[in-house]
């Protein structure tokens, strides 16, 4: 990390590779592969280009709002509005393009409503601070898909499949790959280097790991906060998108319980709720690993009940095992004993 | 001097901002649709939401030491479902047995999340966001993804939720079991040990661990008894709709916190009152039953309430502001 100049400004120390073997990410890595192991002993064409871009293709699109979901959590927020954020996209987007609106319109109106549903929770996060941010996005989550609910009723606004262009965003492809495959890694890879490499990214880590510390040391952290939950609304809106152009019409009740599969990504992920901690890549392997693992499963058949169950105690399994420092344990355990023979 | 205190430390309070609030929200209902404060529509509403109100309290207990539970729709739907499981199958009859196993059933399941909160170290958010899967699912299989309709159902337990057994014809069954688990709780928090060691460490836990409070200990408690009450709601629920399906109470838990934060109870720990919750409760109660009442198309429904969520939290932090401020003031002198 040594500089230009010549001075060193490293404070972390150059990793080993018995530090870099056991990172979270490569462990992610080798479940990964396991997982994929298993989908091609499942089916023997699974391993094949157009296998594997049929399997991603079937759970990509929430993908999307797992990208900014993480830069909320490294912030140690939270955001559970993006599943009626993408409905309420989804259903303003539909319902202008029926009204008579040129579909090209019709997408922006979608990107301006998750843009300014995700303004409001900012906003309002930015303004009371004192404000916990599960709880105003619970409200906005109400109110979100609400809106949806007056706007549309119980009835479906469809026929958007009529814009043969706009179907393709979902099912087209160039070559092998699809295009939101591409527009994805696009996005990734911006979101990355935002994250990783850029002060934006500095400051969201600052926020996460001390708010305090960061207002001090000149962070505009409610202006940063406004910032991330407005991109986020985006996200939504990209997602509302894609989902609009797979199913080919929409309804009120789209995209339900998407924030706790965003959420559950992020963490699987190694990104701790607790802000600060957690690397980026790590939340892309996990969005891989959960959508192969559910792709892999649904093709024996496994009901998906059972894979709830499989999905719950996988991410409860990640989150704790690396906590249980068994040396640790140990260690107490004998020091225990030690006191124990001196008293 | 003193009692001029007295009246600005009430008009400041939580509590009364609330009963405010509540106050005008009634007389509204009641201006709209005179038939709102009648003693038949009262009892039916308190029978409807008992289910959330009982579990508003264990909500405010895991809120007060910091954490969430937001398994608790899942806990319900687990336990309610195995009681209703062997009712079907003819090995319970009993209505009191049914709802023993099903309150244990409950208890372990908080057991279970608990002890990983506490002892696996894992954030409640993400232990609780995994376990509402994983109960979610084993509802599901348990059950093979079959109902329990109305007929498999003893008529005995179907009777208790509509009559009023309990306190020999008084008040509704539901209703009397949600005011006992109030006042149970009242008098925990107020006036027992365990109650404030609650307080203590969700104010401040390492002060507490110092003190000697066994953090963890207090933490497994709060989630058993979040699951317990689970297991309580879920027989009650299977009695009131007197049919269990694998998908019931499914996102239950966003009403119970918005009913404990409505009520005061803080999501960063150590602040709320059994007495804020069960008017938080009673509010969201009361938006559920009125809206109907007074004619709002079911579509209007979920935007109002949230609006009126939304609107609650943000006047509960300016009264907090201007309590505050007053607080600094009454330094100053």
């Amino acid at each position: 990390m040594a500089g230009k100049s010549g001075r060193s400004i490293a404070i972390t120390k150059p990793r080993s590779w018995k530090q870099t073997l056991f990172t979270w990410e490569s462990i992610l890595v080798i479940i990964f592969i396991l997982v994929n192991i298993m989908n091609a002993c499942i089916s023997p064409k699974y391993l094949s280009v157009p296998g594997l871009f049929t399997a991603t293709s079937s759970f990509l699109e929430k993908a999307f709002i797992v990208l900014p979901m993480a830069c909320i959590l490294i912030m140690g927020d939270i955001d559970i509005s993006v599943g009626s954020t993408v409905a309420l996209s989804a259903v303003f987007m539909a319902m202008s393009y029926n009204a008579g609106v040129p579909m090209g319109v019709a997408i922006l109106i979608c990107l301006l409503t998750g843009t300014v549903c995700g303004f409001m929770n900012g906003m309002i996060l930015a303004r009371f601070t004192e404000l916990p941010p599960m709880i105003v996005t619970l409200a906005t989550q109400i109110i979100y898909r609400g809106i949806a609910e007056i706007s549309l009723g119980d009835q479906a606004s469809g026929g958007l499949t009529k814009v043969a262009w706009f179907s393709n965003l979902y099912w087209g492809s160039l070559g092998p790959v699809p295009y939101m495959f591409i527009v994805f890694v696009i996005l990734a890879v911006f979101m990355g280097l935002l994250i990783h490499k850029t002060t934006f990214g500095r400051y969201l880590y600052a926020i996460g790991s001390n708010r305090v510390t960061a207002q001090y040391s000149g962070i505009g952290v409610q202006r940063i906060r406004c910032i991330v939950f407005t991109m986020t609304g985006t996200f939504c809106a990209i997602t509302a998108i894609f989902l609009a152009a797979r199913m080919g019409s929409t309804r009120s009740n789209i995209a339900v319980g998407y924030e706790m599969e965003a959420i559950s990504m992020v963490v699987l992920g190694g990104i701790s709720t607790a802000g600060g901690k957690g690397r980026f890549p790590g939340a892309i392997i996990a969005i891989f690993i959960i959508g192969f693992l559910r792709y892999g499963l649904g093709l024996i058949n496994v009901s998906s009940q059972v894979m709830l169950v499989i999905i719950g105690g996988l991410l409860v399994l990640a989150v704790m095992l690396p906590k249980l420092n068994f040396k640790e344990l140990l260690k107490n355990q004998n020091t225990f004993r030690k006191e124990r023979k001196s008293l | 001097m003193n009692k001029k205190f007295d009246i600005k430390k009430l008009t400041g309070s939580r509590e009364m901002s609330l009963v405010v609030v509540l106050v005008i929200l009634c007389a509204f209902i009641q201006f709209r649709n005179p038939g709102f404060l009648s003693a038949k529509v009262i009892i039916d509403m308190l029978k409807n939401y008992a289910v959330t109100m009982i579990l508003a309290l264990g909500m405010m207990g895991v809120l007060l030491l910091g954490g969430i539970d937001i398994s608790i729709g899942s806990t319900l739907a687990l336990s309610g479902m195995c009681m209703a499981l062997l009712m079907r199958d003819g090995i319970v009859t009993n209505t009191f047995l049914a709802m023993v196993i099903s309150v244990i059933v409950g208890l372990v399941c908080g057991l279970v999340v608990g002890a990983i909160i506490a002892y696996g170290k894992v954030l409640p958010i993400i232990a609780t966001l995994g376990f509402m899967n994983i109960y979610r699912g084993i509802t599901y299989l348990a059950a093979k993804s079959q109902w329990v309709a109305a007929y498999q159902i003893t008529t005995e337990m179907k009777q208790f939720a509509q009559s009023s057994s309990l306190t020999f014809g008084l008040l509704n069954n539901l209703i009397t079991i949600m005011l006992v688990c109030y006042i149970l709780f009242y008098v925990m928090m107020r006036f027992t040990r365990i109650g404030r060691k609650v307080y203590a460490v969700g104010s401040n836990p390492e002060a507490a661990e110092v003190s000697g409070i066994k953090i963890n200990r207090i933490k497994l408690m709060v989630y058993a008894v979040m699951g317990a009450l689970c297991g309580l709601a879920g027989a009650l629920w299977v009695s009131l709709y007197a049919s269990s399906q694998g998908d019931m109470a499914k996102g239950l838990e966003m009403d119970v916190i918005a009913a404990c934060v409505i009520g005061g109870v803080s999501l960063s720990g150590g602040r709320g009152s059994v007495i804020g919750v069960f008017l938080g409760s009673l509010t969201i109660a009361i938006i559920g039953k009125a809206l109907p009442l007074i004619g709002i198309s079911q579509f209007w429904q979920n935007g109002i309430k949230g609006v009126i969520i939304l609107a609650a939290v943000i006047l509960n932090v300016l009264t907090q502001r201007v309590m505050d401020r007053n607080n600094l003031k009454g330094r100053e002198m």
